[in-house]
């Protein structure tokens, strides 16, 4: 079994995150390296800016279009031998795999890695009906044998330490007895690589994800750094692709321009180590490829999405460049967030794809800072999403679907009409100034404050002043009046 | 009234100066009326002739948190005070972004509000942008001895492109050595009411840019939103880190008798 959703949990999650120091460790390694890399990658291609404007169109146009293009793969699909299989949901997208294994009569599944199996708990699903499924992907390998869902889109097991890493392969991996894992990185990784070469051998059938399929040629573009991917495909006698209906562009030109931006986005790489267009099954006289292929579109929710305010989030590439560099993710990690999809990108398509209620801490967890915008290769405006579902969460009736508790709600609400009437909050901002100032003291901070224990939990409260600026602009004003000639202010030898 | 009078600085003012409306902040006006201060200084200095219309709140905080009525309501009332000047001028990035940005935003199917909000988005500045690109006339440069931080705010940074602006008025402060923390455009965690909604990420947030401004080795942290500024000496403080806060716009016009962010105790 896989972890249960936690997002209705996220505020609990979040403050023992922060609390972690395994955790802590794991993520600051992630944030100075994939910054870092994406900055160099960015920095060396002048037409970065460009390319993501031609990003944008690409998507928006497939988007636009995107039934002529989905039906245009499928021909092509079929045209080289393969097939593609229609889900609604995420029960449909899993029965249609169970019944694809079924007619191969495959035992042994190996997997590449993909999200979307994970947004539709497809493991779960193929294990309970007594299927063996593997992930071949290094980091999905990782989690898959601690039972933990990914906490990053490209680096499932980021929140880890090498050492974490060590117990998981020494509890997991046939060994002497008693004797640990290793613990140099390139140590564990030659130990995963002997475990799953034998499972890629054994395996019947490979499933895949997609990052983009393409509708002149009928081709699913995954990508990868360990070459999991091409060995989940060619080796089984069976390939499954299950990808989001989103993902389809229309020509090989179209996927190139957005493979530019996706490995620089997402690693800081030109290109990832590994791209591999998946045609349809091997064809007479290829020397290797499966017996059968079939692609798995997956809407759950998707089309929904097409016409809404929240469409800008289809043109997502999944490159967690938005995770990377959101200061919540680098501070809480992805398993916070409690579900499949973390970080900036997760706060956005989670209430989306599961519902408000339960996740509404989700998009409000954010300063809005507005740095995943400015990174995302497709330029998807999340912190404008994230206001969305805000503008939701406040006129929701469900307080499950509210971000505030009844209390913050009066207190905004109390704000709200003072800040309405000029005057009256003229005047109560000025006895704040001064009521506020007092109790400062002579230290000036206030370290515990009554109805701001969310601030002064872990800083002091500096005091204001003395006077609210409008009381003294206004004396100032008098003062001027006054006084002929005018003189100019001093409002440094203010007392 | 104000015609003929001379500036601080000496310089006859011109015959007609434009008329700057300032877009104080309600952290400014609750929390720092010095920096209010500071920026009609600068304005006049700059040759700009500053009127203070009465004001309560931009109405960000409304937006942001989802509540668009009362932040529409706000906004109304913004831009009901400000547009009958040549310019609308704040001390932060934050709140100027609210107008310029987001006023057309929230108007952008109302045929009454929505050409107001887009002209005074038009012509609502931000203080270093407004004293660097817009003012009549530089302002005469300042002193200050030592090392300092600069701080930049998410709103100014990535709303308003304000990286160049703080740097190019610093610049020119004699004695002055700027020092750019490592990880300089991370948010510093404040985000309005985000701090107190979410207080244990808000304040992981903080302690990872207190330590990087700290790292510079400058005792004195500048920035253009008292917001975070407000965050950055309260972590500091509680930390027991020896690193004061101040605006920008405080060394700008060269009011730095005044007691740093959060030291000026009462009595």
């Amino acid at each position: 079994m896989s972890a249960p959703n936690t997002t209705a949990d996220f505020r609990a999650n979040a403050a023992k995150a922060v609390r972690d120091p395994v955790l802590q460790k794991a993520l600051g390694n992630l944030r100075s390296g994939f910054q870092a890399n994406r900055a160099r990658a960015r920095a060396a291609l002048p037409e970065f800016d460009a390319l993501r404007d031609a990003a944008v169109e690409i998507k928006e146009h497939s988007l636009d279009h995107l039934d002529l293009y989905l039906e245009r793969f499928e021909a092509q699909v079929i045209a080289n031998g393969g097939q593609v299989h229609w889900c609604r949901d995420a029960a449909e997208a899993r029965a249609a795999v169970r019944r694809i294994c079924d007619a191969a009569g495959a035992r042994n599944i190996i997997k590449g890695k993909s999200m979307v199996t994970e947004e539709i708990g497809l493991n779960d699903d193929l294990a309970a009906a007594g299927l063996k499924v593997l992930e071949t992907d290094l980091g999905e390998y990782i989690i898959q044998l601690r039972d933990e869902m990914p906490s990053h889109l490209i680096a499932p097991a980021v929140h880890l330490t090498r050492e974490q890493v060590a117990d998981s392969f020494t509890e997991n991996h046939d060994r002497a007895a008693g004797a640990p894992a290793p613990e140099a990185p390139d140590d564990l990784l030659a130990e995963a690589r002997r475990v799953l070469r034998r499972e890629f051998l054994d395996a019947d059938l490979g499933i895949t994800g997609a990052n983009f399929l393409i509708a002149e040629t009928g081709a699913a573009v995954i990508v990868t750094n360990e070459g999991n991917g091409d060995l989940s495909r060619l080796l089984p006698d069976t390939h499954i692709v299950v990808t989001g209906i989103e993902k389809v562009v229309p020509t090989q030109e179209d996927a190139a321009t957005l493979l530019r931006l996706l490995a620089r986005s997402a690693s800081g790489q030109e290109l990832s180590a590994y791209t591999t267009f998946a045609a349809g099954p091997a064809r007479p006289g290829d020397a290797d490829g499966p017996a059968a292929f079939h692609v798995v579109l997956v809407d759950n929710g998707r089309s929904r999405l097409l016409g809404g305010e929240f469409r800008d989030i289809l043109r997502c590439i999944r490159c967690g460049a938005c995770l990377n560099h959101c200061p919540v993710y680098g501070a809480i990690g992805g398993h916070a967030y409690g579900w499949v999809y973390s970080g900036p990108i997760g706060a956005v398509l989670t209430p989306a794809l599961l519902g408000l209620e339960g996740s509404a801490d989700l998009p409000a967890a954010s300063s809005l800072c507005g740095r995943c915008e400015a990174v995302c290769p497709t330029r998807v405006p999340l912190p404008e999403l994230l206001r969305r579902w805000r503008r939701r969460s406040f006129a929701a009736t469900d307080p499950a679907a509210s971000d505030k508790s009844p209390a913050a709600r009066r207190a905004y609400a109390a704000w709200g009409w003072l800040a309405r009437r000029p005057r009256l909050y003229g005047v109560l901002l000025d006895l704040a100034a001064r009521g506020l100032h007092r109790l400062g003291g002579r230290r000036g901070y206030m370290a515990r404050l009554p109805f701001a224990g969310g601030w002064t939990a872990a800083r002091d409260l500096p005091a204001p002043e003395g006077r609210g600026f409008q009381a003294l602009w206004a004396k100032d004003a008098r003062a001027r009046t006054a006084a002929k000639p005018t003189p100019a202010p001093e409002p440094g030898k203010r007392p | 009234m104000l015609a003929g009078r001379a500036t601080e600085t000496g310089h006859p003012m011109n015959e007609n100066p434009p008329r700057v409306g300032l877009l104080v902040t309600c952290l400014v006006d609750l929390f720092r009326p010095s920096v209010g201060f500071a920026a009609v200084r600068l304005l006049e200095a700059a040759d700009c002739r500053v009127e203070v219309p009465r004001q309560t709140c931009c109405g960000q905080p409304a937006y942001n948190g989802g509540d668009e009525d009362t932040a529409r309501a706000l906004a109304r009332a913004m831009i009901d005070a400000l547009e009958g000047f040549d310019y609308a001028v704040a001390p932060s990035g934050s709140c100027a972004g609210m107008a310029v940005v987001h006023y057309p935003r929230l108007f952008a199917t109302d045929e009454e509000w929505g050409p107001r909000a887009r002209a005074l988005a038009d012509k609502t500045f931000e203080l270093t942008r407004f004293l660097t690109d817009i003012a009549p006339r530089p302002i005469p440069p300042a002193d200050h001895d030592g090392p300092v931080a600069y701080h930049d705010s998410c709103a100014g940074l990535r709303e308003l492109d304000i990286r160049d602006q703080p740097r190019a008025l610093l610049d020119r402060v004699r004695g002055l050595e700027l020092r750019v923390p490592e990880d300089a455009e991370q948010c510093c965690g404040f985000g309005g009411t985000f701090c107190v909604q979410y207080p244990d990420i808000s304040a992981h947030m903080a302690a990872a840019k207190v330590e990087a401004l700290a790292a510079t080795g400058a005792d004195l942290v500048l920035g253009g939103d008292l917001g975070c500024l407000l965050n950055i000496a309260g972590k500091c403080s509680r930390d027991g880190r020896p690193l004061r806060a101040r605006h920008v716009a405080e060394i700008l016009a060269g009011m730095t008798e005044t007691p740093a962010i959060g030291e000026g105790g009462a009595g």
